[in-house]
């Protein structure tokens, strides 16, 4: 009962907003949803909370309708409640219930803003239905139903061309993700017979090292479905190669940025992986692969958020940093860790985002930090709310980033993967970065001398408290998630915290094995840390000069970055550009030259000339003539049958 | 019900509202044409509602035919003989489903010889419903050739600059299937004696001449479907058809080829179909990359859609050929949804042609500003278009895909490819039409939905919504029918040796001696 109001309360509260919400006032649909939200958030933690920390006390599934049953697949609407969806239930339900309330604040001048709540319920919704799924086709719906949200918000200013251009390429470069995703579930049901994760999991050492015809190839059967189905978590996870979507989507309202964004959407592929550790813990080249993916993301998204000038595109970039640091664990085998970083990360990642908003809130929807500077005196609880986001993602000691980061990065030193010891210097080097970019943006945002005009600077203002009590229980979250729950995610009793929701082969003792890292390996992130605060300390703060030398000593370098790698350009001339071409080709060349030409258009004109010189006849209704012909020829036939029968 | 002719009154009960305008109404006066229209409403209504008791009255236990009614026509086996199975019931019901809306959609649209025009769309659906329901192949050459004709007349007669062109090029394709279909009946007939369609499915039909007769029969139905390379007459006809003779060709006419697919060519010549499997996967491959990329770059919104129509259909031919359940079963879901969605979809388009007279995307931009009632159903079906699960077009999308990497994983690797072209096509046209600030003058003022618009796409919408997260009551009525549809040809292709022995699964060197310690 209190699973199915988790999952049904928010649909039913966006349905409201979204039908009968202009009949009220916008308040009416502002406080039913954020106050559904909070309630099923509370109802989220006594969930967490009352399992005891036992994952075994929590394992329900509760049937709700057949969705498909025919030969060959069948699939329910099952509610399926472990452990592992517990936490995500905390983590989704949680930032977005903050998020909700903040809104309240942050969209109260925006006329659509009962829209707005009713998108945001929707997508809690979707999210919730992701993380509860007890087959691949449900947390397919799941998937793209979050999409959908997405594309919504994203696109909410629909005025604004860029946000239609930023929802659809979101949505697009996720279904090049889910095509992945598609092809693995088809597999699934292929080698499984089953779309069921209970049944597929159970079965899946028995295909160890058999293989079976993909494409022409013999490939290994668990390999090959781990990576497909991984490719759905690059798209929605905005990892390495399908990242450019994230980016753009910062064109959304900053809430969205926080709940989708930040804290839940994007997280969808480290829970799809870790949802499925039963069939990668036992595909080695698959963990691989995705050691690969999460390190290079890591290490590519650090580096080009070092440069970027918008606020809420350093954060972006930072958040596909952090997404790679997941993937990571998940790679080497430390799916707790990278359950655990998800968790923390949403709090204090979700903390920044909504800072940042109540900075552009403050700034008059100013999102360019060059134009910015020395505010931190008019918006002092904005400013420490932002401070504590930074402490907690560069990984200061004690912080919730501390516990999570530190636990990935000893996860990659000590793993065996084929990738560990790039996925090592790749998120080492990340953590560098991190902490120089993010402490740029302090620097840049809140001190030195303002660049902001004087009419802008006039109306600096604090935050509502509407807006500044969600920061506040974000930061308890961003400082406190880490220390708290350590013991339960990665620590001593994690086994008996996940029991059964995450599957760890028995040779797979790598939550163990960090604690037996070597000081140097324990010290580095927070050496890192230091080196990137201290630098950027010198480039914005002491000496601002530099870093305009640099870009202009550097300068293909600084583009490169500045460009994102090129990445958009790529794409667009290869794949869009490239696809129009074709289309056009097609359409012209092939549909009309040959086909056309070479089919009616060759055989009308040879009628016409026939007709032409037999009878000259010509009768725009040629067509009249031609069916009537056709019936002729159908009456004939018909008598023919009927006298060949007799 | 047994004793009821249910079927043929569904049938021919269009045709009984045709004769009421044709004999006692003059169309002299507005009121009179408000008349003939509100006497087609209700005939085509009534017939739904008839209809429905079908479904009521349908046994989902039984692959056999029920509400079997014959009667001697021309003697020599040649019997009127009409019956439904899990195959065809709910194409009777998605006919009669639609023409309401056909009537509906044409009440302010069309002005002239309204008389005419509510006359051919009353004997069109006896037709289609005829198509669907007779059990006697030379019943149903008669009713899929003749809805040719009201077909021809409404785009000849209500279309638009270029209709003759159209009509023609649609008429040439279609001419040369009719004419080989037609061979192909007799010589069945010669060979088995009989055109009864149940007595047919029984027959063995020689290998050799399966093969031809299997061409024969996709020279008809895949210019109908249509498949690549024999679609470039949808998009001229579509353009060129009013609002609702757009709805009649792509919610049924198209459904004519799939059902035809299945219950001639798959039933009736596994063999050849089982030759043909790597041919029709081929066309179909071709046909969803190809037409999405046209589509995706067509400047009118009705050739788009005609075009995605194609790719949507080229999942329902690639599913049928898989010949297991999820092919099958997924194919005739996806029939029946495209019928719902693609239909909604020229009627949206129709919503703003009848408005602005143009069907240029690039006369539209920002109308979520002035019809934001509009923008949200064109939300759900261009959602629906793309696949998003939670509509019906998922259900059919993934199933067939799913059925075709059972058999063929290039084709469904290529097939899948449409997942992410779809929402290339659909999304751009949404956003170009509906997304972006309101610049145009002329959009300024125009108005959104009315009542009667309302009327006709809400409960399209509720529906593409509803059989999306519940399709089973669809599944129900078709699974025993297909199920055993596919018990036959699998006997039949076991006889042949043509089963492949292939096993999915190979167990490497290491697990398979360990399986046998």
């Amino acid at each position: 009962m209190i699973y199915t109001a988790i999952v049904f309360l928010p649909i039913l509260a966006s349905i409201f907003a979204g039908v009968f919400g202009r009949y009220f006032d916008a308040k009416v649909s502002e406080y039913l949803t954020s106050g559904v939200l909070v309630f099923i958030a509370f109802l989220s933690w006594v969930v967490l909370l009352g399992s005891g920390f036992e994952g075994e006390t929590l394992n329900t599934k509760i049937n709700i309708l057949t969705w498909i049953d025919i030969t060959g697949f069948k699939a329910n609407w099952i509610i399926r409640v472990d452990m592992l969806t517990a936490v995500m239930f905390v983590v989704v339900n949680t930032v977005s219930a903050v998020v909700h309330v903040y809104s309240i604040g942050y969209m109260h001048n925006d006329p659509h803003r009962i829209r707005f709540f009713s998108y945001l319920s929707f997508f809690t919704f979707a999210m919730l239905t992701l993380i509860t799924a007890d087959n691949f086709l449900q947390m397919f719906f799941g998937w793209e139903g979050v999409g959908v949200a997405s594309y919504l918000l994203i696109g909410f200013w629909y005025k604004k061309q860029s946000a239609g251009a930023a929802a659809m390429k979101a949505f697009i470069v996720n279904r090049v993700g889910d095509f992945g995703f598609a092809l693995g579930i088809f597999g699934v049901l292929y080698v499984f017979g089953s779309v069921d994760f209970d049944t597929v999991f159970t079965a899946a050492p028995d295909m160890v090292n058999n293989s079976f015809n993909f494409l022409g190839y013999d490939v290994d059967i668990l390999t090959t479905l781990s990576i497909l189905l991984f490719i759905g978590a690059m798209g929605k996870s905005a990892q390495f190669l399908l990242h450019t979507w994230l980016p753009d989507a910062m064109e959304g309202p900053t809430p969205v940025s926080a709940l989708i964004h930040a804290a839940t959407m994007v997280t969808a592929g480290v829970f799809l992986v870790a949802r499925c550790s039963p069939l990668f813990e036992l595909a080695p080249d698959a963990m691989n692969f995705v050691t690969l993916i999460g390190a290079t993301t890591a290490f590519f998204a650090a580096t080009v958020g070092l440069v970027q000038n918008d606020i809420k595109r350093v954060i972006a970039y930072s958040t596909a940093s952090q997404l790679g640091y997941m993937f990571v664990a998940l790679g080497v085998g430390a799916y707790q860790a990278a359950i655990f970083h998800l968790f923390t990360h949403a709090f204090f990642k979700a903390l920044l985002f909504l800072g940042a908003g109540s900075v552009i809130h403050a700034m008059s929807d100013e999102q360019d930090m060059r134009k910015m500077g020395g505010i931190w005196k008019k918006i002092p609880k904005t400013y420490v709310m932002m401070l504590v986001g930074t402490l907690a993602l560069t990984g200061f000691p004690l912080t919730a980033g501390y516990f999570s980061k530190d636990a990935i990065i000893e996860a990659a030193f000590v793993s065996q993967n084929y990738f560990a010891e790039y996925a090592f210097y790749a998120v080492i080097l990340a953590a560098l970065m991190t902490s120089f970019y993010s402490w740029r943006l302090i620097f840049m945002t809140f001190h030195g001398k303002s660049r902001a005009s004087k009419d802008v600077l006039s109306h600096v203002h604090e935050s509502p408290n509407i807006m500044l009590v969600p920061l506040y229980i974000l930061a308890a979250g961003a400082l406190l998630a880490g220390i708290l729950f350590v013991p339960y995610f990665i620590g001593d009793g994690q086994q008996a915290f996940w029991f059964t929701s995450i599957y760890t082969s028995e040779s797979n003792q790598i939550l163990h094995d960090i604690h037996g890292v070597s000081a140097y390996v324990k010290y580095s992130p927070f050496v890192m840390m230091l080196i990137g605060f201290g630098l950027a300390y010198q480039f914005y703060i002491r000496q601002p000069q530099i870093p305009v030398q640099l870009a202009a000593r550097f300068d293909t370098l600084y583009r490169f970055l500045l460009n994102k790698w090129y990445f958009d350009e790529v794409y667009d001339f290869v794949f869009v550009k490239g696809a129009q071409k074709l289309g056009t080709f097609l359409a012209v060349k092939v549909d009309k030259g040959v086909i056309d030409r070479y089919g009616p258009d060759g055989i009308a004109a040879l009628v016409f000339r026939i007709t032409a010189r037999v009878s000259k006849f010509q009768s725009g209704l040629l067509y009249h003539y031609a069916f009537v012909m056709l019936i002729g020829v159908a009456v004939m036939l018909t008598y023919f049958v009927v006298w060949g029968a007799r | 019900m047994s004793e009821w002719p249910i079927l043929s009154i569904i049938t021919f009960f269009p045709l009984l509202g045709a004769l009421l305008i044709l004999l006692l109404i003059k169309e002299d006066s507005e009121q009179s044409k408000n008349n003939i229209r509100n006497i087609a409403l209700m005939t085509t209504g009534a017939t739904f509602l008839i209809s429905l008791l079908l479904w009521v009255f349908f046994d989902n236990t039984t692959a056999d035919m029920q509400f079997v009614e014959t009667a001697s026509w021309l003697g020599g086996n040649i019997n009127y003989k009409m019956g439904v199975d899990g195959i065809s019931m709910l194409f009777v019901i998605l006919t009669t489903f639609l023409l309401p809306f056909c009537i509906l959609a044409s009440w302010r649209s069309v002005k002239n010889n309204v008389k005419e025009f509510m006359i051919a769309f009353l004997v069109l659906e006896t037709f289609l419903i005829g198509v669907f329901s007779s059990l006697d192949l030379l019943v149903f050459y008669v009713f899929f050739e003749g809805g040719l004709i009201p077909l021809y007349l409404i785009i000849g007669i209500w279309g638009g600059k270029n209709r003759v062109y159209a009509s023609f090029k649609f008429f040439l394709f279609t001419l040369a299937g009719s004419v080989l279909m037609l061979l192909a009946i007799m010589a069945m007939y010669w060979d088995a004696g009989t055109t009864d369609i149940v007595k047919l499915l029984e027959h063995d039909f020689p290998a050799e001449m399966q093969t031809w007769l299997w061409l024969a029969f996709f020279a008809s139905f895949a210019v109908k479907m249509p498949m690549w390379p024999f679609h470039t007459w949808l998009p001229d006809a579509h353009v060129q058809a009013p609002t609702a003779g757009s709805v009649i060709l792509a919610g049924l006419s198209l459904k004519m080829g799939g059902y035809g697919f299945i219950r001639f060519s798959l039933a009736m010549f596994p063999e050849a179909s089982g030759e043909m499997q790597t041919f029709v996967f081929t066309l179909s491959a071709i046909a969803i990359i190809y037409t999405s990329l046209v589509a995706m770059m067509q400047k009118d919104m009705k050739k788009l859609i005609a075009y995605s129509s194609v790719a949507h259909m080229a999942f329902v031919t690639a599913g049928i050929f898989s010949a297991n359940s999820l092919g099958i079963e997924g194919a005739i879901f996806q029939m029946l949804s495209h019928g719902i969605v693609s239909s909604a979809l020229f009627l949206c388009v129709g919503v703003i042609y009848d408005r602005m007279h143009t069907r240029e995307i690039s006369a539209y931009g920002g109308l979520v500003h002035t019809m934001p009632f509009y923008a949200f159903i064109f939300m759900v079906f261009t959602l629906a278009n793309v696949g998003l699960p939670g509509t019906s077009g998922f259900v059919g999308e993934v199933l067939t895909l799913a059925g075709m990497f059972q058999v063929n994983t290039w084709v469904a690797f290529f097939a899948t490819t449409g997942v992410i072209l779809s929402a290339g096509y659909a999304l751009w046209l949404y956003r170009r039409v509906i997304f972006g600030e309101l610049e145009k003058e002329s959009l300024r003022d125009i108005l959104d939905m009315s009542r009667r618009e309302k009327y006709i796409l809400v409960p399209m919408a509720a529906i593409t919504i509803l059989f999306g997260l519940y399709p089973q009551p669809i599944f129900n009525v078709t699974s025993v029918s297909v199920d055993n549809l596919i018990e036959n040809y699998q006997a039949d292709m076991q006889r042949a040796g043509l089963l492949s022995d292939q096993p999915r699964i190979k167990a490497s060197a290491a697990s398979a001696s360990a399986a046998t310690d």
